[in-house]
């Protein structure tokens, strides 16, 4: 599992990149009320806007990790915005795209090279 | 920017697992440990400690009455001693310029304001009154909730004989305390103006019991959205007239057109006329459809598509104890009372059903 600075955490599972929050944002976002998700299909450019997360304190983009297309979405968030809080770093993934290279994706922080950015 | 000020009780907040925000000036607590949502829940059924030691306190010298009936739209002069009145300071154009709790105690006027108005309130009442004296060394803590009596019952048993808007002063350890029956959750509770020296004992007695826990701003914007109370500066404000926000009861009857001391406050003529012929603006509650939350700012429309835009959301959020969005704004007040609206989220505009306020029924003790 790799990290962004933006509190994301990526993951490659049969060739495609899982993308979801980390348990640090999960709690500082607070209680997680609605989770905006892009349309399957969708093409992405690095660092856009494609999900909006609703708290109860606010709402918070995410922003895209990688160029690529978005194959899945986590339909489950849709009815259990809770998850997010619940179980951040499983159940509560995001969307899964597809990537040309998945190698980028070692360009991210290590979980221990995270865990300092966060000051843990 | 200066860093924002710490509250007399910053250590308990740190000590609680506050998390702070800057607000008005001052470092807040924001939520502790449980998050937004249990707190929210809690002060529903039990008892909440919130820390308001940002709000402004003033008194005022009790001949001032008559002078402050000339800035704000309430009958001051014949509120009974041990009473609170709720009020607006306005301008000439009706608009707002803060609102505040009046007390009249045995002698002399205690006034609430809000913590970013405080020191604009402050020179509007010494350019018109004399003796205005800010209090300083002194704590706000409000008791909220269904338990709240117990709870303060336990080391004052005097308030369980309070009624909602009772102003009172207790003798405690060696210190006496300003408590008023009245808060901002719409829940029966206290709000209590203790000396900084006996703040941080008073506070930790009441966390100390079963039934009471700390509780942050956060919870006390959804408690109050929830209990469809306005927030200065965003449902309130200059260019909003307390006929517009629905506050046309904030207008005592003494100071409407044909009472005892029909106007005389800045603003009268325009809030006699609307009074009259109705103001350009209501405010409203609003239930959005989905479960995107309306926030202050969203532009609202009465069409799906096209239309106009006939308003705008002033406050909105998720309602722990509605269980879903809900917002406030102002519209038109040409616009029928059961049209469905539509606020614009991010590029999309999706529906929201007027509906009356408050969202979650008023819990006062009468």
């Amino acid at each position: 599992m790799r990290f962004t600075e933006d509190h994301e955490w990526l993951h490659v599972e049969n060739g495609v990149v899982v993308v979801g929050i980390t348990g640090y944002a999960a709690e500082q976002l607070g209680d997680v009320v609605f989770v905006d998700l892009p349309e399957t299909g969708t093409a992405v450019s690095k660092d856009e806007e494609i999900v909006v997360i609703e708290s109860v304190k606010a709402a918070s983009d995410i922003l895209a990790p990688l160029d690529g297309e978005i194959i899945e979405v986590n339909t489950a968030l849709a009815d259990n915005p809770g998850l997010v809080n619940e179980d951040p770093m499983g159940a509560a993934w995001f969307f899964k795209m597809r990537i040309d290279n998945l190698a980028v994706v070692d360009e991210y922080m290590t979980e221990a090279a995270y865990q300092a950015h966060i000051g843990a | 920017m200066a860093e924002p000020a710490p509250l007399y009780l910053a250590d308990l907040h740190t000590a609680l697992g506050a998390k702070f925000v800057p607000f008005a000036g001052y470092a807040m607590p924001v939520h502790y440990r449980t998050g937004v949502m249990a707190e929210h829940l809690w002060c529903r059924e039990q008892a909440g400690l919130f820390d308001v030691s940002h709000m402004g306190q003033v008194l005022l010298p009790a001949d001032q009455a008559a002078g402050l009936e000339r800035l704000v739209p309430v009958d001051v002069i014949d509120l009974p001693v041990g009473r609170q009145r709720y009020g607006v300071f306005t301008n000439d154009r009706g608009g707002v310029l803060d609102d505040l709790m009046i007390a009249r105690r045995a002698g002399d006027l205690l006034l609430v304001v809000n913590a970013a108005c405080t020191a604009g309130d402050i020179a509007h009442l010494a350019r018109h009154l004399t003796g205005v004296a800010p209090v300083s060394h002194r704590a706000l803590l409000a008791l909220q909730g269904p338990l709240a009596e117990r709870a303060l019952a336990r080391l004052l048993p005097d308030v369980a004989g309070m009624r909602f808007m009772d102003a009172a002063v207790m003798p405690w350890t060696g210190d006496e305390l300003w408590i008023a029956r009245s808060g901002y959750t719409g829940e029966d509770g206290f709000e209590i103006s203790v000396h900084t020296t006996g703040a941080r004992g008073l506070a930790q007695v009441l966390l100390d019991m079963d039934e009471v826990a700390p509780i942050g701003l956060g919870a006390r914007d959804s408690l109050r959205l929830e209990a469809g109370l306005p927030l200065y500066g965003h449902d309130l404000g200059p260019d909003i007239t307390p006929i517009e926000a629905g506050l046309g009861w904030a207008i005592s009857r003494a100071r409407r057109t044909g009472g005892a001391r029909a106007g005389g406050y800045p603003g009268a003529g325009v809030l006699q006329a609307q009074a009259v012929r109705g103001a350009p603006r209501r405010r409203v509650g609003l239930r959005p459809q989905g479960r995107v939350p309306m926030r202050a700012g969203v532009p609202l429309f009465d069409a799906v598509a096209g239309g106009a835009r006939i308003g705008h959301v002033t406050s909105g959020g998720f309602g722990p104890s509605v269980g879903g969005p809900i917002s406030m704004g102002l519209i038109r007040a040409d616009i029928p009372t059961d049209a469905p609206l539509y606020g614009e989220v991010r590029g999309k505009r999706l529906p929201a059903a007027q509906t009356p306020l408050p969202f979650q029924p008023q819990n006062c003790k009468r």
